[in-house]
């Protein structure tokens, strides 16, 4: 196990390198950090060369790379446009969009799994077409119209929730932003958990279950569901990280400042630390929350063994 | 109540099967009557153990028994409502967004700033949108991007996914550790945030970004289901025999795998496609995908739902955003339906 874990750390190297390479590039080869500082205007030659220089941009691209590299293990992230430390911005974002993520995580697991092992159960019924047709209306509409739909009538019309949320983002104003967030993952996750299930309906262990005379209910959700949530733990990890990323829209739509609203004003800024710095913690949570899901396995089924 | 009613369900479900094995096992099970029989002759047992699994598997009705994947899958697809349903929409709109003057004679770009959020009317069936520009005109004009950013998009995504997925599970030993670091790379990036990125550093206004970019962030899906289905179909033995008999490298890719291993890479296609139109209407919504001289659904959906302006004028929003959700939900019941046909497992 211990090993194992090394292995994967040690993988996960090369990928986090490149990533954040390709990010980087993206940012500061495409992009005019130090022009973007001056707004419309066009920045005096002088102060550019020295801020240039300041900011370690007229060294080679890879050089910049590594210089930035070594910052952000140093703890230094660089300033956002409106001069706090990207470093503080993090702090005020992340634990927000956090909270905004578990809403939708618990959304997508319990509606998701409840939605897919019915319909899994009832394959070819009315409840199976229904709620398979349903997953695909969710998956066809986008969803920032689903999301200013919902806020429009929620919020203004019916006046039950609050249209924005405040900077505090309790965990009661994110109900409904994190419904909308989990919208289409949670159209897959049904999707997904009613294929598996129909699948290890078939299976041999289930026949044997049955025919030893246990309770149903423990059928269906000791043998049943224990082998056919495996392929949804795997989305749902791989989720984790798209749903913090992805929240840009969600939270634009309802004004939560977390992670989504801090990078968008960093990219409509041009302010290439806060981009950067913000991509880079993501991508290390997207890693890590895969590294976590395949050691989730192990727990679910006993059959995989690391060593 | 609801644990109680789906676990019946399950037992039923689970119980049907023991009944059906015995059945099922008489032709395919030869072992233990071999055992029995061995002493008298080998040779005369399995003949007669051939000759009934023959005229078993003739039994089970199956008149035209060497009918090739594909064509057994199209037996299965012009049958089906589902896909026959969205082929026509899908044909519909693709006719639209090559000769939208067929059903609409305005200019998409006329517009009147004193008939602005006009309800729908004789000859205005949906109405206008805040800059006077007439909805029904747009919708239909509008379906040309959208359709053109979804099918480049996923053209790109899946001829690179598919190669260098292909290679990768091809050349295993030497070209998949590297490649399929690369895709992890590419894949660790999420597809909204890399898109916003790379698209608010370029300023153009056509569709080739967008479709640029995301081929570029979207082929490691692709790459991946690819790679799996060439390592599974490189063990065939015809692969092997293939090789025996001295065909090279390409003539086994080409010829023997790549038409064994593409039913997922199309099946995933069918399906991203939808997605795709979906996220160039999100990153028009956030300001970086296509911007508005272009006539597409996302830039109107966004210029309606952008201060819900949408408040006095429902009209502006549902219209694009009906014909948008449409268009997706016909390609993602497509995808639905060949998956279906291509992978009888799942029936």
């Amino acid at each position: 196990m211990g090993r194992y874990i090394i292995r994967r750390l040690l993988q996960m190297i090369p990928v986090f390198i490149g990533a954040t390479f390709l990010i980087f590039v993206m940012v500061y080869a495409l992009g005019d950090p130090v022009g973007a500082l001056f707004g419309d205007r066009a920045p005096d030659p002088a102060t550019a060369a020295r801020l240039r220089a300041e900011f370690n941009l007229d060294k080679p691209l890879y050089q910049q790379y590594l210089l930035y590299m070594r910052d952000i293990f140093t703890g230094d992230f660089g300033t956002a446009f409106n001069g706090r430390p990207v470093t503080e911005l993090m702090a005020d974002a992340f634990p927000v969009s956090f909270r905004l993520m578990l809403v939708a995580l618990a959304f997508e697991i319990v509606f998701g799994i409840v939605l897919g092992v019915v319909s899994g159960l009832r394959r070819g019924r009315a409840v199976d077409t229904t709620v398979l047709m349903f997953t695909l209306v969710v998956i066809a509409i986008p969803t920032f119209v689903l999301g200013t739909t919902l806020q429009f009538f929620l919020g203004v019309e019916l006046a039950w929730i609050d249209p924005a949320v405040s900077p505090d983002a309790r965990f009661s104003e994110l109900i409904v932003p994190g419904l909308i967030l989990a919208m289409v993952s949670l159209a897959y996750v049904t999707r997904l958990t009613r294929t598996s299930v129909v699948e290890n309906l078939r299976a041999d262990y289930i026949r044997t279950a049955v025919a030893k005379g246990l309770p149903r209910l423990r059928v269906t959700v000791r043998h049943l569901l224990r082998n056919s949530l495996i392929p949804v733990v795997t989305y749902l990890g791989a989720d984790i990280g798209t749903l913090m990323a992805g929240a840009i829209v969600t939270e634009r739509i309802f004004n939560i400042q977390g992670v989504g609203y801090q990078l968008f004003q960093g990219i409509v800024r041009q302010n290439s630390p806060t981009v950067v710095g913000f991509v880079t913690v993501l991508v290390l949570i997207f890693l890590l929350a895969n590294l976590l899901v395949d050691l989730g396995y192990a727990v679910l089924d006993p059959r995989i063994r690391y060593a | 109540m609801p644990d109680e009613r789906p676990s019946d369900e399950s037992r039923a479900q689970a119980a049907r099967p023991p009944q059906l094995a015995p059945e099922e096992r008489a032709p395919r099970g030869p072992s233990p009557s071999i055992d029995a029989t061995a002493e008298r002759d080998p040779d005369d047992v399995l003949a007669a153990q051939e000759k009934s699994a023959v005229e078993a598997l003739e039994a089970t009705g199956r008149p035209e028994s060497a009918r090739s994947l594909s064509s057994d899958a199209w037996h299965d697809l012009r049958r089906n409502p589902v896909f026959l349903i969205s082929a026509l929409l899908i044909l519909f709109l693709i006719v639209i967004a090559i000769w939208p003057g067929l059903i609409a004679t305005r200019d998409p770009l006329y517009c009147r700033l004193g008939r602005a959020y006009e309800e729908p009317s004789a000859g205005h069936w949906f109405g206008f949108d805040n800059q006077g520009c007439d909805v029904y005109t747009r919708t239909v004009y509008g379906a040309r991007a959208s359709i053109a950013v979804g099918v480049c998009a996923t053209l790109g995504v899946t001829l690179l996914g598919a190669v260098v997925g292909g290679l990768a599970g091809y050349f295993s030993r030497f070209w998949d550790p590297v490649l399929s670091r690369t895709t992890d790379i590419f894949f660790a990036i999420p597809m909204v945030l890399g898109a916003i990125v790379f698209l608010s550093m370029i300023k153009l206004g056509s569709i080739w970004p967008v479709v640029l970019v995301i081929t570029v962030l979207g082929w490691p899906q692709i790459a991946r289901i690819a790679r799996g289905a060439v390592l599974s179909a490189k063990q065939n033995d015809y692969v092997h025999a293939a090789r025996a008999l001295g065909a090279g490298n390409t003539r086994i890719l080409l010829r023997h795998i790549l038409p064994n291993a593409i039913a997922p890479v199309i099946v995933m296609a069918t399906i991203m496609l939808g997605t795709f139109i979906v996220l160039e209407a999100t990153l028009s919504f956030l300001g970086v995908g296509l911007r508005p001289p272009t006539v597409s659904w996302g830039v109107d959906i966004s210029a309606a739902s952008d201060g819900m302006k949408f408040r006095n004028a429902p009209h502006i929003l549902l219209y694009p955003a009906a014909a948008l959700s449409l268009t997706v939900l016909a390609f993602i019941m497509m995808g639905d339906a060949v998956r279906d046909a291509l992978d009888p497992k799942l029936r």
